[in-house]
């Protein structure tokens, strides 16, 4: 396992692109440092790009690694290795280079310019969201055989967390406008991991006082120690069943 | 040593293999062959462990490789298209190869000298022609001094003096008593190496048994008109030569 996580790594780092987003991250991190001074407008900033950008990357990349890598893996399956550690190592390979991107982009200008405890939870969704979205992305590479058609799921898996589902639940809260749905709000941020991180994230931030009195009962949720349990469990919940359904396909794959 | 029982595999709607049970023993070498599209290299790669069957099981050594995998350890593989990552040089591919069997630690080097690979050791796999690439295969399927050999077109894309190379090494290991398994479309190649042949028509195994012995059904002397004569018979679906065979 160790063996091939050691190759899968070697053949990750030395690809240009580990490197160019890791410059990328560096470069968003430090031109929002020099645009305020005030700690959460930063951590406001960067989550906002964040949320949009680290989802995008982490699908596409582990979509084309996937297919990219599609040799190696062929070659070691006739290798006496297990075929779950062949999988766990592509995986492990990709969450660590997209792990390793935010955390060395984000942090470096933290070091610099100093941080708070925001700026953790913010590294903290930033990895959660590369893992939830490159275990998506597996998903849609082990159920299809075409590399153009893999990245299609991929990218539309994408824009419904990150667009439509907004927009979904943006409808039903003003088609409903007359009744209570703070509970049903809370219920359909679950169901989506972006959302999940921004709220976890906001209620961080002091602000949640514009949002009204669902940010009241946001607040009350999400500070209790009962909903940062339950919320960080749906993230960790997120982060591991496309993964583990991504698992079972590819054991039972045909190459 | 392997034994397929009752295999079925479907891919899609298409039925590669049909209730389909073979034997290889120890110190035989067999000649797998039938048409493109037959199951030739669906079957190895089922007895790989890379196609997974729809039923039934195969057995290496005595034991079920279902959710086995030590098994490929005994195995030396050359793939009929060898693909390796492009970024790996030679010699990082070898080392790469011999880090995943740890228990392995006397090495068969002679291809990789006869075939001069070791002088382009720091060659990434991207820049090597197609012939290349093959002798990279054919190094790697006997480096490990495996039990069984299993070659899928191993001749296809070598130049003349290499084939030559290749035909010498599979003969002086199929007489230290190896199992040896090749697919060829090279009548004449399968006749020099194998002493066994296996004819797959439609996923269905249409001839198995000596080759002397297919000679003498077909009353052929030369093996390609056997095999020519085979082919016709199984285009007609005239009766199971199998079945006459072991009368």
């Amino acid at each position: 396992m160790f063996k091939l996580l050691k190759y899968s790594l070697y053949d990750i780092v030395k690809s240009r692109f580990a490197i160019l987003y890791t410059i990328f991250m560096i470069l968003v991190a430090v031109s929002i440092y020099q645009v305020s001074e005030d700690m959460s407008k930063v951590s406001l900033s960067l989550l906002n790009i964040m949320l949009m950008i680290v989802p995008l990357i982490a699908a596409v990349f582990a979509t084309t690694h996937f297919f990219n890598n599609l040799e190696f893996t062929e070659l070691m399956l006739a290798q006496p290795v297990k075929r779950r550690d062949v999988f766990l190592s592509q995986v492990l390979a990709v969450v660590i280079m997209l792990s390793a991107a935010i955390v060395i982009g984000f942090g470096i200008p933290m070091i610099l310019w100093g941080a708070d405890s925001t700026v953790l939870t913010l590294l903290g969704i930033g990895i959660a969201l590369s893992v939830v979205f490159a275990g998506l992305a597996f998903l849609a590479s082990v159920l299809t055989r075409d590399k153009a058609k893999a990245i299609g799921i991929s990218l539309s898996f994408w824009i419904y967390f990150s667009l439509i589902y907004d927009g979904f639940v943006l409808y039903l809260i003003y088609s409903f406008a007359d009744y209570p749905l703070e509970k049903t709000t809370l219920g359909l941020v679950f169901f989506n991991p972006v959302d999940l991180g921004r709220i976890i994230m906001l209620m961080q931030l002091d602000i949640s006082a514009l949002m009204g009195y669902t940010g009241a009962f946001f607040q009350n949720f999400f500070g209790s120690a009962k909903g940062i349990l339950l919320s960080s469990a749906m993230m960790l919940l997120w982060m591991l069943w496309p993964l583990g359904v991504a698992m079972r396909v590819f054991r039972k794959k045909d190459f | 040593m392997i034994s397929a029982q009752q295999i079925h595999k479907k891919f899609g709607k298409l039925e590669v293999l049909k209730d389909f049970n073979l034997e290889f023993d120890a110190g035989k070498s067999y000649a797998l062959m039938g048409p493109n599209g037959s199951g030739k290299t669906t079957l190895i790669k089922i007895i790989l462990g890379m196609v997974i069957p729809n039923t039934g099981e195969v057995f290496v050594q005595g034991e079920s490789i279902k959710g086995n995998f030590a098994y490929r350890s005994n195995i030396g593989y050359m793939p009929q298209i060898g693909r390796y990552p492009d970024n790996i040089r030679i010699g990082q591919l070898f080392s790469m190869m011999q880090d995943m069997r740890p228990g392995i630690k006397e090495y068969d080097l002679d291809l990789i000298e006869a075939f001069g690979l070791d002088k382009i050791m720091d060659k990434p796999m991207h820049t090597l022609s197609g012939g290349t690439r093959q002798k990279v295969s054919a190094a790697l399927a006997f480096m490990f001094r495996a039990e069984i050999l299993i070659l899928d077109e191993p001749t296809a894309g070598l130049d003349p003096m290499a084939v030559e190379t290749l035909k010498n090494k599979i003969k002086k290991e199929r007489d230290t008593g190896k199992l040896i398994l090749i697919t060829s479309h090279i009548l004449s190649e399968l006749d020099e190496l194998t002493d066994h042949a296996i004819y797959i028509n439609e996923g269905e195994v249409f001839f198995n048994d000596t080759i002397n012995s297919l000679k003498d059904i077909t009353g052929e002397e030369k093996f390609s008109t056997a095999i020519a004569r085979l082919m016709e018979w199984s285009l007609k679906k005239k009766k199971k030569i199998t079945d006459l065979s072991h009368v």
